[in-house]
């Protein structure tokens, strides 16, 4: 086994830890929290905190990934050509919002809780898929385009066939860098009162307890750390196959 | 006549907007308003005028071509939807009490935003050169300048509650600047000579670029957390540490998390802008007797610049973002408002958060943008 | 003059250059020639120091190369390579005043040097100065690399392949100009190149590498009619031989009074033209005329004579 699967199962194992049996770090939590107050979070339980986290990842991702996916496809045909240009446009002015404004702004119009939390995320997450979506789907080699027409491939296999599993590692680490961006927008969400992992930190943070914030800051690091390196090993495993 | 498919989908949905309330009226500033739809805002005569504005904006986004004209018609709608706002909001006032709110809602808030995608869809068509978009930006900032400083808009409630806090506005502000600045300006002094030293050895760069992805990689909120244990500790233990303001709670975490955020941008652009030099340059350079000196301000600075720029925005736009949730734990800035507007419930306080950095984020882009293309963009004929 | 002395280059236990020694005259062109990974650019760059000798050292009239500061040495050699390696981001101006530039030259004595090297290269200066790398076509991108090698009128210079990436046609023009303005100049150039057609066609002397070892170190008529090695004569190129050597002989040397019809060549044209237009317009002699006039005429005799000497 290399180092890096050691780490990345050490890490695994701390953050099941972390999760499962908050209470064996209790005599490492213990001097940072305030005298006499509590050491582990136990307000909700930190497993059902990240599952409610993840899902609303999930589900943001998976929204934004096929509408982003979809919308791509479509500017990259002849009938959606123009609005490329609008497209571009659109996703370079709103990459520089920056999440947590959104997320704000969701809330005027949404109310608090995790629906705004969850557009906040679906939205802003388009971007960056829509972004490497459409770099992949327009800069595919012109030599391999030419020899799926010349080999007869209609406009549908031609996309199924070739474009999309040729384009399918850039628009990976567009999803990967969407996911990364959601898991620490979805954190913040718990200030409009959704309920994410920010929840731990947010308490610690209200109530002088440097060992919530420790502990909420460890367990989001943790899974942001490791689904980012995953997404990246299967995409270096998608390219490698492709010869890439 | 062709048709603009952008032009078209937009009409469609300004149109849609319209319908949308237009406006809200509320008792105070935490209640929920009531909503006034576009037509009921002013008296029937004003309405007139600014609604054919609007329409007429939608209008000339339709045609195909004529840039011209599409970037007309989006000014003609601003300017009927400045025209609503401005009648229509002390009109609404007028007799409905002392603590009463009045806000733009979510029919203008839409078409606002339609006629600046209108008006990006027609400067974009116009491929301006950075001069001229640097001209476009200062008229945009001068207008919006013009438009606030006028005061016709203090009936509003976002900016009532500003004029509530103008001393703290602006301190905020200034903090906020200092963290987005201040952080980008720290991260490019340790960061751009690590980008040269790991430019020059591949086993540096090697070990500085993963961990810095992985330092990019940990939530904003989760670093931010992180920071306070450590560097109140540092605050407690390391001599001298608190006269200089290091303690885990206020400006020294956000800082430090901002900075460490910065690095992977500065050093990654760095290390691929001084990578950018053909090889055969390169070796050109060396054989006619460059020193490493030489080559590196003379040849591979000059040719990466557009690259190391680019780093450069990416961080400015990040760092005003992240720093708005320096006001979560007492750093300061456009976030302090917003985060207790969330507290309170109050929408106008966490407009008067979000508008600003949208803003700062917005112009901080477009102008590293003008940089990067005179950067990249052959210098002109020297006569 | 120029002494390379036992010099041997060892990368990672493979020897590049193994013990070349070799003396090159002032003001000529010597080329050194061989197949890819024979050694021959790393003796090259072994001369500017661009690669350190792991032993052996190099004499530029007397003085050795490792006295001096390798930048230091380096701006006064000449260093022209394949694909011209010019700086994207500077004008022509700028990338040929380069080295006069880092010489600390005045601005306008870089300018009149300029624009004096963009006419030797039939170059308006008034067109091309203000001009960027990638606004020249792949003929003026070079010969603004070649002329960046001579901007301080080095006396020795160097050139990797430099019409390596050259269609044919622009690679023959490139290559005469090279001659003309080598013999205008009075300069000494070393020339890399893996062609040894070219190697003929520019060498007062041509150098062979093979295998990190110099195999071959003669005039090009040498290692046509006497190749040291198989290798030598695998490069030159059996079937070639004769032509090869007949394009290295003027008409001057062998033209003999009398008359013969048809278009006439000049005397420096080489034997080679001559023979060709023989064969092609069923001739036994062709007249050579000196700016139109006939001064003699060469024979399809005299041509045979000069192949079959060495058989």
């Amino acid at each position: 086994m290399t180092a890096g699967n050691l780490l990345r199962l050490g890490l695994l194992g701390l953050l099941l830890a972390l999760v499962l049996r908050p209470d064996w770090f209790t005599p490492l939590f213990t001097p940072l929290a305030p005298a006499g107050g509590p050491v582990i979070y136990a307000r909700s339980s930190l497993l059902s905190l990240s599952l409610s986290h993840l899902g609303l990842v999930a589900l943001a991702s998976v929204a934004a990934t096929l509408v982003a996916v979809t919308l791509a496809i479509f500017v990259t045909r002849p009938v959606g050509a123009s609005f490329l240009p609008l497209s571009r446009t659109i996703t370079n002015i709103g990459q520089t919002f920056p999440p947590v404004a959104v997320l704000a702004l969701a809330v005027p119009a949404l109310g608090f809780g995790s629906g705004p939390t969850l557009v906040a995320l679906f939205l802003y997450g388009l971007l960056p898929i829509f972004e490497n979506a459409i770099t992949a789907l327009s800069t595919l080699p012109p030599a391999t385009m030419e020899a799926a027409r010349g080999m007869g491939l209609n406009r549908w296999q031609r996309l199924w066939r070739v474009e999309l599993p040729l384009a399918l590692p850039v628009i990976l680490t567009g999803i990967r860098l969407s996911v990364v961006i959601a898991l620490g927008t979805a954190t913040i969400g718990s200030t409009v009162a959704a309920r994410t992992l920010g929840e731990v930190i947010i308490a610690g943070l209200l109530t002088n307890n440097t060992a919530y914030v420790l502990q909420g800051g460890l367990i989001v690091g943790l899974f942001a750390v490791l689904i980012y390196d995953a997404m990246a090993q299967l995409e270096r495993y998608l390219a490698a196959r492709m010869g890439g | 006549m062709r048709f603009s498919a952008p032009g078209v989908l937009f009409a469609i949905l300004g149109g849609a907007a319209l319908l949308a309330p237009f406006m809200t009226l509320a008792a105070n500033r935490i209640v929920a308003g009531d909503a006034v739809p576009i037509w009921s805002v002013v008296p029937p005569g004003q309405t007139a005028l600014g609604l054919a504005a609007v329409l007429l904006g939608l209008a000339l986004g339709v045609p195909a071509g004529r840039a011209g004209l599409r970037m007309v018609g989006p000014l003609i709608g601003l300017a009927g939807l400045l025209w609503l706002v401005i009648q229509g909001a002390p009109a609404l006032l007028d007799g409905a009490g002392d603590y009463a709110r009045v806000s733009p809602a979510a029919g203008f808030w839409c078409l606002l935003v339609i006629f600046a995608l209108l008006m990006a869809d027609a400067i974009t068509a116009l491929k301006p050169g950075p001069y001229q978009r640097a001209l476009l930006l200062a008229a945009a900032v001068a207008a919006l300048a013009a438009v606030l400083g006028s005061g016709v808009l203090s009936p509003l409630s976002v900016l009532q509650e500003f004029s509530a806090r103008r001393d703290a506005f602006a301190s905020e502000a200034t903090r906020h600047l200092w963290l987005a600045f201040g952080s980008l300006g720290m991260a490019g002094i340790i960061g751009f000579p690590l980008g040269v030293l790991g430019h020059r050895k591949p086993a540096l760069r090697g070990a500085i670029l993963p961990v810095l992805s992985f330092l990019q990689t940990i939530p904003s909120l989760a670093m931010f957390g992180l920071m306070i244990p450590l560097l109140s500790w540092v605050g407690a233990t390391v001599p001298g540490a608190r006269s200089l303001g290091i303690a885990g709670i206020g400006f020294a975490p956000v800082f430090v998390a901002l900075v460490l955020y910065s690095l992977l941008p500065v050093v990654g652009n760095t290390v691929a802008g001084l990578a950018a030099t053909p090889a055969q340059a390169l070796d050109a350079a060396r054989g006619i007797g460059m020193t490493a000196g030489q080559r590196l301000w003379r040849v591979e600075l000059p040719i990466g610049l557009p690259v190391i720029l680019t780093g450069l925005r990416i961080v400015l736009v990040q760092n005003i973002g992240l720093a708005v949730i320096a006001g979560l734990i007492g750093g300061g800035g456009f976030g302090t408002f917003v985060f207790q507007g969330l507290n309170q419930t109050a929408t106008d306080l966490i407009l008067l958060g979000a508008l600003p950095t949208v803003a700062l984020a917005l112009t901080a882009a477009i102008v590293m943008d003008i940089l990067v293309d005179l950067t990249r963009r052959l210098p002109k004929e020297t006569p | 003059m120029i002494e390379i002395d036992n010099i041997t280059k060892i990368y990672d236990s493979a020897r590049a250059v193994d013990g070349v020694s070799m003396t090159i005259d002032t003001g000529t062109i010597t080329v050194i020639v061989g197949t890819s990974g024979s050694g021959k650019t790393t003796l090259l760059r072994l001369i500017n120091r661009l690669e350190e000798p792991t032993s052996g050292e190099v004499r530029i009239n007397g003085q050795s190369t490792l006295d001096v500061k390798p930048h230091i040495l380096r701006r006064r050699i000449g260093y022209a390579i394949q694909g011209h390696g010019l700086f994207p981001h500077h004008t022509v101006a700028r990338n040929i005043g380069a080295v006069p530039q880092l010489l600390g030259w005045s601005r306008d004595k870089i300018d009149a040097r300029v624009d004096e090297l963009l006419d030797l290269f039939s170059m308006a200066p008034q067109d091309f100065r203000n001009r960027y790398p990638s606004e020249l076509s792949g003929g003026q991108q070079q010969r603004v690399g070649v002329a960046r090698a001579l901007a301080s009128r080095p006396d020795l210079i160097l050139m990797d392949e430099p019409f390596g990436a050259l269609d044919p046609i622009i690679r023959t023009r490139a290559q005469e100009d090279l001659r003309r303005i080598q013999q205008a100049l009075g300069s000494t150039i070393i020339l890399v190149t893996h062609d040894m057609e070219e190697a003929i066609r520019l060498g007062d002397r041509v150098a062979v590498m093979d295998g990190g070892k110099l195999v071959q170190y003669a005039t090009p008529a040498d290692i046509i009619t006497h190749p040291a090695t198989d290798f030598v004569a695998d490069m030159v190129g059996d079937v070639e031989r004769p032509l090869r050597l007949l394009s290295l002989t003027p008409l001057a040397d062998v033209i003999e009074d009398g008359h013969a019809s048809g278009t006439p060549l000049p005397p420096d044209a080489n034997l080679r033209d001559a023979l060709s237009a023989c064969l092609w317009t069923g001739r036994s002699a062709v007249p050579i005329s000196d700016h139109g006039k006939v001064i003699g005429r060469v024979t399809l005799d005299a041509i045979r004579a000069r192949a079959e000497v060495h058989a």
